[in-house]
């Protein structure tokens, strides 16, 4: 079974970057614009990490972090924010929402490959 | 060239949707920034004029496009600060946003246009936004360079070797994060050589357990020439909720003054993670300028250490495994005959002695495995030089090119899927006018794709191109005579004919797939491996082709059957079906053609008891039984056997090391008992049948009624 | 070269005489030692350099539409390895084995195969003199595989080639 990635982001260029990485690495890559649409996506199904954006219309990606630890089936699904550089306080508090890690923006695809591995076993 | 927009990063196929995307964001933009003309924006146009300099950013940054980062920090700085009400909308902020967002879009252009712009583009509008955010001061975040300063000690440790301990004492709620301390824990072993000891004192009884909670902690000792930093970057992410205490203890050749004093530093205080971007300044040395594109020059890829070893010490390796797993099976057989005479615990030791050997097994045929990225990471190339030949738009998407499989069989796919790029690319894709024509998007894809089934892998070329056209596919295959001008084929069966040998459908000799090289050899190829290939067609959709390929050449799934006294192996992937037919199913064409007739197909009859000349076989298929196999070739034949004995994973040994080789035979196996038994070669079977006289045969059957045979020649 | 051609013991099949100091002939460069074993009432000599091991004759799986020496093959320690039945190649007719025939595994180039005779006999150790030529045969040439006769106490042992012999 292919391992499967939501990958959440306003930006349809970040999505197809973070779908077209995880896809070469033989991913099932799923799509959300925001986070109540990443919310929609997942009803009914699980995947193995997530990816998000923070700056998100509707729900931003802090909200969607604390929405998702707060089901049972996704306590342990690792998430992954996206932040930019010296985003210190976007990390910090996406930790506390319950984020597993981040990735900085801009990323390269093998950084990205590589902290998905960090935090997706 | 413009100096901005550094080309050949791995993301500039995505140059296209950024740019589109960046027209709608400016085009949004420009709306809220007309509102503010009038009044002030309230919190929903701050977040939307916020969010689009930030997603135009986030792009840029991963283009390379520096002065569109530069310009858009800037702005986004400005922004946050009216976000967070720091700062408030005065007339001057909004005449500075308004000119910003003018600035932006020149910017965007220039990097889509690839022009250069004045050195001093947009620097009043850069100056007035640094004025006002100094002015509300509290530049909060202090400078990124500040965070240097604690790399320094790394300095020392860069080269030769150390001894570092590292002590991890999570907190209870290490797991609310989903935090996996064993990816951790795998990350740290990359670095070097690890030997880890766990605390698990602080484990309460089972009773008061939380299994949510974390109780473990652990010291790790690490030999690695890596620095501190590479190691806090393995904890990066945990450093809020776990203490890490990192002390070097040891460190061989680098009498370094300041190492003396332990640096032990619980990384639990407040550590600047921005040391991340901000790369420190001997790691900026080493690493190519490679832009900011690539923020990644400082992380080592968690990757596993290796060693080189002699491809014929695995061999033999894997040969003395082989052994054991057959010493093991002939010793749990004698043991079921001693079964009533032994007691319990020889029984269990049996099960466990089996159940190690094949762990073993696998473990050792997991060292020869390898992905198939190898063979993958030529496609683009090919694709690309292909289509622009052409003159055709295709877009190649890979996926699973971590599969796994055998060195061997990786070394012989390469020219298979070269063959089959090449023919979705030259036959199936058609011109971008026609596709638009035909409705289509003017870019093609192709779709290649590998994933594990069983114990097989399969891979898949899948085009979304014109689909094979069965009218000309037929027409040719009557043409050069590979079936008669009035057969009746099913479309599969049409589809089929693109394997048969010496078929190819270019109208003319292309430069691309032509050069006599057929689909014929593909199949050969693929099942020259144990392999199968598959062809599914829909017109005007596209292609699929699928391959069902063995993990390894060394083990092989197969059907033991018996025919006389003796015991062969048919390959698995080969079987379609087995049955015993009806007498009225069964009809002789002449005093040696026998064909077996099932669901109106009419297979030709392989008795293996008149082929090896073996006494005391079932010579009737309707009294024994008829397996149907598929050919290289294509088509199909029934090999008649006794019986089905049973399916098994058996070790292939080749007969060739000490003998000539045998016609019908393509290897050797060694049964659970210790005794030979022969591998079949279908195809060879097929042929031996051929060359006894059956040479009219294709053209014969062509002209049965309803009859839809491709001889197997 | 491998140099455990044979058992020390246990391994030899019955019929197997093998002079107990045997082992102690000091070979000196110049002489030769060959492995004799019979066929009938004949006996043959082998270089004893070309065998690897001596084994009492098993059941063997038969290849098809092979000449009628070719008995098939065996497991031989996890190698696939072709039996011949030598009584046949010299064109007298199939052995009926029994569990007493013998089977003797050589190296020959890059192959490893069996050859089945009724008995190991001896170990020779003899000076490259002593080992005469065949006499000329008439116009056959086909004896290719006679590489000479050696005079030995109880009779002439035949020395074959089995190289010319399996080609």
């Amino acid at each position: 079974m292919a391992k499967r990635a939501l990958t959440v982001d306003d930006s349809k260029t970040m999505r197809d970057m973070v779908a077209f990485t995880l896809k070469g690495a033989g991913f099932d890559v799923l799509e959300a614009e925001d986070g109540v649409h990443a919310l929609s996506v997942l009803k009914g199904q699980t995947v193995d990490v997530v990816i998000t954006d923070i700056n998100m219309p509707n729900m931003d990606g802090v909200s969607l972090v604390k929405e998702l630890r707060a089901k049972p089936e996704f306590k342990s699904t690792p998430i992954l924010i996206l932040t930019t550089e010296g985003g210190d306080d976007k990390k910090a508090s996406g930790r506390a929402a319950g984020a597993t890690g981040w990735i900085v923006k801009p990323f390269a695809p093998d950084k990205l490959l590589s902290v998905v591995n960090k935090v997706c076993p | 060239m413009s100096s901005d927009g550094s080309s050949g990063s791995e993301f500039d196929r995505f140059r296209v949707t950024f740019f589109e995307e960046c027209n709608e964001i400016l085009a949004d933009l420009e709306v809220h920034l007309t509102q503010l003309q009038s009044e002030a924006l309230d919190v929903e146009g701050l977040n939307a004029v916020f969010r689009a300099a930030h997603s135009i950013k986030a792009g840029a940054g991963a283009f390379g496009f520096t002065r569109l980062v530069t310009f858009t920090h800037s702005f986004e700085a400005l922004l946050d600060k009216l976000r967070d009400g720091v700062l408030e909308q005065t007339p001057q902020i909004s005449d500075i946003l308004i000119r910003g967002g003018d600035n932006l879009a020149e910017l965007v252009a220039a990097a889509q246009e690839e022009r250069e712009l004045p050195e001093d583009f947009a620097a009043a509008t850069l100056a007035d936004i640094q004025d006002i955010l100094q002015e509300g001061e509290v530049a909060t975040d202090a400078s990124p360079e500040a965070s240097v300063t604690d790399a320094a000690p790394d300095t020392a440790t860069g080269s030769g070797s150390a001894t570092w301990q590292v002590v991890v004492t999570p907190g209870q709620d290490l797991f609310k994060n989903a935090t996996e301390p064993l990816l951790l824990i795998r990350e740290l072993a990359g670095l070097g050589e690890l030997s880890t000891e766990c605390n698990a004192g602080n484990l309460p009884s089972l009773r008061r357990m939380d299994p949510e909670l974390s109780y473990l902690s652990w010291t790790f000792t690490l030999v690695s020439d890596c620095t501190k930093a590479d190691i806090e970057e393995v904890f990066e992410f945990v450093d809020d909720t776990c203490l890490i205490e990192i002390t070097q203890s040891s460190q061989a050749a680098n009498p370094d003054a300041q190492s003396p004093a332990p640096d032990t530093q619980p990384a639990a205080t407040p550590e600047p993670a921005t040391a991340e971007p901000v790369a420190t300044p001997q790691t900026v040395a080493a690493a190519k300028p490679t832009g900011p594109g690539a923020a990644t020059s400082q992380s080592k890829p968690p990757q596993a250490s290796s060693i080189r070893v002699d491809l014929n010490r695995i061999d033999r390796l894997v040969n003395t495994v082989g052994e054991l797993v057959i010493t093991q099976a002939m010793l749990s057989e004698e043991m079921a005959e001693l079964a009533e005479h032994t007691g319990r615990q020889h029984i269990a030791g049996q099960e466990q002695l089996a159940a190690l050997t094949r762990e073993l097994q696998e473990c050792v045929m997991a060292i020869r495995m390898q992905p198939v990225k190898s063979v993958f990471a030529r496609m683009p190339r090919l694709v690309r030089d292909l289509s622009g030949k052409l003159g055709k738009k295709i877009n190649l998407r890979m996926a699973g090119e971590h599969t796994e499989v055998d060195k061997t069989i990786i070394e012989e796919l390469a020219d298979p899927l070269t063959h089959m790029i090449r023919n979705s690319i030259d036959h199936g894709m058609e011109m971008p006018a026609d596709r638009v024509a035909a409705g289509k998007s003017e870019e093609g894809t192709i779709d290649l794709s590998a994933a594990h089934v069983g114990g097989n892998i399969v891979i898949s070329v899948m085009d979304d191109g014109a689909g094979i056209n069965r009218e000309r596919v037929l027409g040719k295959a009557i043409e050069k005579g590979i079936v008669a001008p009035d057969a009746h084929l099913s479309e599969h069966e049409i589809d089929e004919l693109i394997f048969a040998p010496g078929f190819s459908t270019a109208d003319s000799v292309t430069d691309i797939s032509g050069r006599g090289v057929g689909m014929d050899v593909v199949r050969r190829n693929i099942m020259g491996i144990g392999g199968r290939i598959q062809v599914t067609s829909t017109p005007g959709r596209g292609t699929r082709f699928n391959l069902l390929i063995p993990l390894t050449l060394a083990v092989l799934d197969g059907m033991i059957v018996a025919v006389g006294d003796q015991r062969y192996i048919l390959p698995i992937t080969s079987i379609v079906e087995s049955f015993r037919p009806e007498r009225e199913q069964l009809r002789f064409l002449d005093d040696r053609t026998q064909v077996v007739s099932i669901r109106g197909e009419f297979i030709r009859i392989v008795k293996l008891c008149d082929l090896f000349n073996i006494n005391k076989a079932v010579r009737d298929p309707a009294s024994g039984l008829v397996v149907l196999v598929e050919v290289a070739g294509g088509g199909k034949v029934g090999i008649t056997v006794d019986e089905l004995i049973g399916q098994q994973q058996i070790v292939i040994k080749s007969l060739n090391d000490n003998f000539d080789p045998v016609e019908g035979i393509s290897g050797a196996t060694i049964l659970g008992n210790g005794k030979v038994a022969l591998i079949l070669d279908i195809e060879q079977l097929a042929a031996m049948r051929a060359s006894n006289g059956g040479r009219h045969f294709a053209g014969e059957l062509g002209v049965l009624p309803g009859g839809a045979i491709v001889a197997a020649e | 070269m491998q140099t455990d051609m044979l058992p020390a013991n246990g391994g030899a099949p019955a019929g197997f005489g093998m002079p107990a100091d045997a082992n102690q002939v000091e070979a000196s460069p110049e002489t030769c030692q060959f492995i004799s074993f019979t066929l009938g009432k004949d006996e043959y000599a082998i270089d004893i350099m070309a065998v690897r091991e001596i084994k009492g004759w098993t059941h063997t799986t038969p290849l098809p539409n092979q000449s009628p020496h070719v008995l098939g093959v065996l497991n031989l320690r996890g190698a696939i390895v072709p039996i011949l039945d030598l009584r046949s190649r010299f064109g007298q007719g199939l052995t009926e084995t029994t569990p007493m025939h013998v089977v003797i595994i050589v190296n020959v180039g890059e192959r490893t195969f069996g050859i089945l005779v009724d008995a190991v006999s001896d170990i020779l150790t003899v000076e490259p003199k002593e080992i005469k030529p065949v006499p000329e045969n008439d116009k056959t040439g086909s004896e290719a595989y006679l590489n000479g006769i050696i005079n030995a106490d109880h009779g002439m042992v035949v020395v074959l080639s089995l190289k010319e012999l399996f080609n």
